[in-house]
């Protein structure tokens, strides 16, 4: 078998421009595939590696005041492990060069030794040091933000106590991943920051000595969180517990492991689309490329080599021709898997990277890659080999053309011959035709499905943060206050327009479903946050019942008219039956609504507020930032601006990697689907292309006929493509559905240009390069050979 | 050649050479050749393969270029050309016949035949053409439902359709039995006849070389004789 091992090779070198070809193909699916499901090992790895090794904890809760004698019979509770009782305050920053107020999130830790849950990384500096209240370490997303380091100071609004801090440290925390301040919908870095004071500094600070206001718990390994949870529930119940959390509950947890999810679901659907588009392509390739084989096929049978021994040669030769593409996909998916993980792991912070693709993977793409090729590829082996060798050997009969109903028309007359020639070409094979074709609208499709994400987003921001809110700015307030706040935020400079509105967090139950999340009281008729439907329409609120999120709804499977019971989780903790009464669409979160009078009275308080909707004449901001910094109570400012700045940007980084990473794909796609059906039908057909050559027919002429057909079938691809690539979209879009967000299906016709655009850039490209090689036909040899 | 021939020269080639580079060996196909084809003549090129003769009627068709000599068309020297004027010469002048016909399958006798007409100056009638080979009935027949012959004919149909000045053919019968191969030569040799086409057919069939007003024996990149017939012998008292 040597000498066949030789001609295997010397053939794969003959043909490596088509090897090339399939093998960019083939490295395209396996890449995708490798990236993303490494990069989504990877997350979760680290993910849980930094968790565990810093003790992020099990669960969580919060009380109002609770002594410190309590931690004895929580540690009690069966299943707990450790138990961290802490204290956690809102206070406002003022940071020297940046006009608005800044939220910031204390959290107390010992001002000895480490904490025993919830530990920090250190990334510069030091912990705070017993004797020196005023020593604060920051997070570092927020120290780099603002480029505070150890030494800087930062001034902050205390319970009413303008006090002078110190950065000593700058550190990292599992539980701060996704820091987001109150009332915010993504990290704000500028305005929103965590850091850590000694445990006697902020019990002093906020009268709070010998006791503490946040726990979190460490438990067993396979305690059950919930019935830890139920026990914890009724210890903090007198206490003023808003009801304790599991680790997945915890808000920055919630949000990384959304985010995973989302990857996994990208993880899934796309590279499931690569793979198959290249398994296909694969497969039609080699098919094709074997079957212009055939006269060596029949000469090695003539040699007495057995059916099974050519089969097995071919086998060979499309195994290296897979594996050249298998082996490249495998290290282009490992690196831009390291990358993609990279930027990831930057995005979140992790202070570690564990990078372990799983072999599954890589076994996993390769299996699909060559099993669809073999299946190709062995279809024309065993079509050559079952003939006579002095059969195969002969050239093949010309291929039978018949004439179709389009000869017969009038439209005929009007055809010339090499259109005739691209038509019949065409029609004798429509099979053929349209897979190419629909390679061609695959790469258009995950064009289309990436660049589709920017539009979804921008009507996202549209509907969110343009025309449901009317407000340029919110501020929360720390504890429930009573509505003459009101009548004090309408005093402030600048001030036009003010709404109150109140949080309430209460867990609802409809049947055995359950949800836990919070009532927003909005004013009846709201003017800056309305009650806004994603179609367009703006809902009154009615004096009494809720309004859901159609989300909502569906969680717990209600309608309007249907009855909620629900279960408030603070205060004095009522319990009662509340009617739907409208549901509406939003893209983000779960929100339910409700008659701000109407839920004062079911919490059974005077009129009261958690935070203010203003409209402010920007021009008058800065005084106004100046008269915010000064009042205690503040817990949350969220500026629309901000917020919606912060949102693109988040976006931009997150998102636009994967764009990126289709888009490139989807062009290796169409320029390998294009460049291999023409290269072959170009070694199919050289000898009638040279044969109109030595006819006198220029090379524009005859390029014509062979790149006219693939024009033809790019025409057909490309919009077939955008109608798939809809259709891919919405698969996306769907799939997508959390609840934290839903994703809009939002095609824009430039999207479709871009993507048309861009495909017709590729195809145009291995045009050209086939198009070099028609100009170097070599005549003579063409004619001289039989086929 | 005669001295005293008075007709005029269609195609004349002077002290042509051809040296192909294959790797390491250079192979000379064409060692000085001198040719010249008389307006109407028909001219057999003799020779065992390898002798050079196609490389000759590829460089005398402007399918190729010699490594030094000229071939003159008329005046036009060719072979100062590049390769568009090249592809105007065959496009204007040349008719070609091959060995294995190399008809377009996509496309019907007639519409092989128009393939070449669509593109002529002063083409026939493509049914005409067809008519002149004996394949009047076989218009809207495709290639996969021709005889070999038949394919042949239709190539011939195909190369005389646009009155060429010169019809080159290449082993027009090497891939056909001898009745048909027969058929074939009528068919070339009545366009000869009928056009007045300068006609040159390459075989090393010697019996061919009947059929001619010359023919040209080739060996070793040369012509090594050339014999005047006195009288040519019809196509179809031909047979081998």
């Amino acid at each position: 078998m040597r000498a066949l091992n030789l001609k295997l090779l010397r053939n794969l070198w003959k043909l490596r421009g088509q090897v090339l070809a399939i093998a960019v193909v083939i490295a395209s699916g396996v890449a995708v595939l490798v990236m993303s499901l490494s990069a989504l090992q990877a997350l979760q790895d680290t993910a849980t590696a930094y968790y565990e090794r810093q003790r992020f904890a099990d669960v969580f809760s919060n009380v109002k005041r609770a002594p410190y004698r309590l931690v004895e019979s929580i540690s009690a509770i069966p299943g707990v492990r450790s138990v961290d009782a802490r204290i956690k305050q809102i206070a406002t920053l003022s940071i020297e060069g940046f006009d608005e107020p800044v939220i910031g999130q204390l959290v107390s830790i010992p001002e000895q030794g480490e904490p025993s849950l919830n530990r920090l990384v250190l990334r510069s500096g030091r912990l705070v040091t017993l004797g020196h209240p005023d020593e604060v370490v920051l997070s570092e997303s927020f120290a780099e933000a603002h480029r505070l380091k150890p030494g800087d100071q930062l001034k902050a609004l205390m319970n009413g106590n303008q006090r002078t801090l110190t950065v000593v440290g700058v550190a990292l925390s599992p539980e701060f991943i996704y820091a987001i301040g109150p009332g915010a919908l993504i990290p704000d870095d500028l305005r929103f920051g965590v850091m850590w004071l000694g445990n006697e500094a902020l019990s002093a600070a906020y009268d709070l000595e010998g006791a503490f206001n946040d726990l979190s718990l460490g438990l067993l390994h396979g305690t059950n969180p919930k019935l830890v949870i139920e026990h914890l529930d009724r210890l903090l119940e007198r206490y003023g517990s808003s009801g304790a959390i599991a680790r997945k509950d915890q808000i920055s947890n919630w949000f990384l492991m959304n985010e995973i999810e989302q990857l996994k679901t990208m993880s899934t659907i796309l590279p499931t689309i690569f793979l198959a588009v290249a398994a296909f392509l694969s497969n039609m390739v080699l098919s094709r490329l074997i079957a212009t084989d055939r006269s060596e096929i029949g000469l090695m049978k003539a040699f007495g080599y057995s059916n099974w021994q050519v089969g097995w040669h071919y086998t060979k030769l499309v195994m290296a021709m897979t594996s050249v593409g298998i082996l490249l996909g495998w290290l282009l998916g490992a690196w831009l898997g390291r990358v993609n993980t990279e930027i990831y792991a930057d995005l979140f912070r992790f202070p570690l990277l564990i990078f372990r693709p799983d072999p599954g993977v890589f076994a996993i793409g390769a299996l699909v890659s060559l099993i669809a090729a073999l299946a190709g590829s062995l279809g024309s082996v065993r079509q050559a080999a079952t003939l006579p060798p002095a059969e195969a050997m002969l050239p093949p009969a010309p291929p039978l053309f018949r004439k179709t109903g389009l000869s017969q028309s009038r439209v005929s007359h009007w055809l010339d011959q090499p259109t005739r020639i691209i038509l019949r070409q065409i029609f004798r094979s429509p099979l053929r035709a349209l897979f190419t074709s629909f390679g061609i609208a695959l790469s258009v499709a995950v064009m289309v499905m990436a660049l589709q994400w920017i539009d979804s987003i921008e009507k996202i921001v549209e509907v969110y943060f343009h025309d449901a809110q009317r407000q340029n700015m919110m501020v929360g307030v720390v504890e429930t206050q009573s509505d003459t706040t009101l009548e004090a935020f309408k005093r402030m400079p600048g001030v036009l327009a003010v709404e109150p509105m109140r949080f309430v967090s209460a867990e609802f139950h409809a049947g055995n479903r359950n949800h836990r999340g919070s009532i927003e009281g909005v004013l009846p008729n709201p003017e800056l946050q309305r009650v806004y439907d994603a179609s367009g329409r703006v809902l009154d609120v009615p004096p009494d019942g809720l309004i859901l999120s159609t989300k909502l709804a569906k969680k717990l499977d209600v309608g309007t008219g249907d009855a909620l019971w629900v279960e408030v989780l603070q205060d004095r903790r009522p319990q009662r039956e509340i009617p739907v009464v409208a549901l509406f669409e939003t893209y983000m979160g779960t929100p339910a609504y409700m008659n701000i009078d109407a839920l004062n009275q079911l919490m059974g308080q005077r009129p009261s507020l958690d935070a203010v909707n203003l409209l402010v004449d920007k021009r008058q901001l800065p005084r106004l930032y100046q008269r915010l910094k000064t009042i205690p109570k503040v817990s949350a400012v969220v500026l629309k601006d901000a917020a919606v700045q912060e949102f693109n940007d988040t976006m931009a980084e997150t998102l636009m990697i994967y764009i990126s990473f289709f888009a490139a794909f989807a062009c290796a796609l169409g320029f390998g689907v294009v460049y291999n059906s023409t290269r072959i039908a170009l070694s199919e057909r050289g000898r009638e292309l040279a044969t109109l050559r030595v006819l006198g027919f220029h090379r524009g002429e005859i390029s014509y006929i062979l790149l006219g057909e693939a024009a033809l079938l790019i025409l057909v691809g490309l919009p077939l493509g955008c109608f798939v690539g809809h259709g891919l979209g919405w698969l996306m879009t769907s799939a997508m559905d959390s609840e934290l967000y839903r994703i809009p299906l939002v095609i824009k016709a430039a999207t479709d240009a871009t993507a048309v655009v861009v495909t017709l850039g590729a195809t145009a490209f291995s045009a050209a390069v086939v198009r070099r090689r028609l100009d170097h036909l070599d005549l003579i040899a063409v004619l001289k050979t039989r086929e | 050649m005669s001295e005293s021939d008075q007709r005029q020269i269609t195609l004349s080639g002077n002290t042509l050479t051809k040296t192909y580079h294959t790797g390491a060996v250079d192979v000379q196909a064409l060692r000085g050749v001198g040719i010249q084809l008389f307006e109407g003549e028909l001219v057999v090129l003799l020779g065992p393969s390898g002798s050079g003769k196609s490389t000759l009627l590829n460089i005398l068709g402007g399918l190729d270029t010699p490594s030094s000599g000229q071939v003159y068309f008329h005046e036009l020297e060719i072979t100062a050309g590049d390769e568009s004027v090249l592809t105007r010469y065959r496009r204007d002048h040349v008719g070609f016949v091959f060995q294995f016909y190399n008809l377009i399958p996509s496309l019907t006798a007639r519409e092989n035949v128009a393939l070449v007409t669509e593109i002529a100056m002063q083409p026939m009638d493509p049914a005409e053409a067809l008519s002149m080979v004996g394949l009047g009935d076989r218009l809207d027949h495709f290639p996969a439902q021709l005889s070999g012959g038949e394919q042949q004919r239709v190539a011939i149909a195909r190369a005389i359709a646009k009155r060429p000045d010169i019809l080159l053919c290449d082993e027009p019968t090497g891939a056909l039995d001898s009745h048909t191969g027969i058929l074939v030569l009528e068919a070339i040799e009545r366009v000869n006849r009928e056009l007045g086409t300068t006609t040159a057919v390459i075989t090393h069939n010697t019996v061919i070389g009947n059929m001619a007003d010359r023919v040209l024996h080739f060996g070793d990149g040369q012509v090594v004789d050339s014999v005047n017939n006195t009288s040519r012998q019809p196509a179809k008292e031909l047979s081998w």
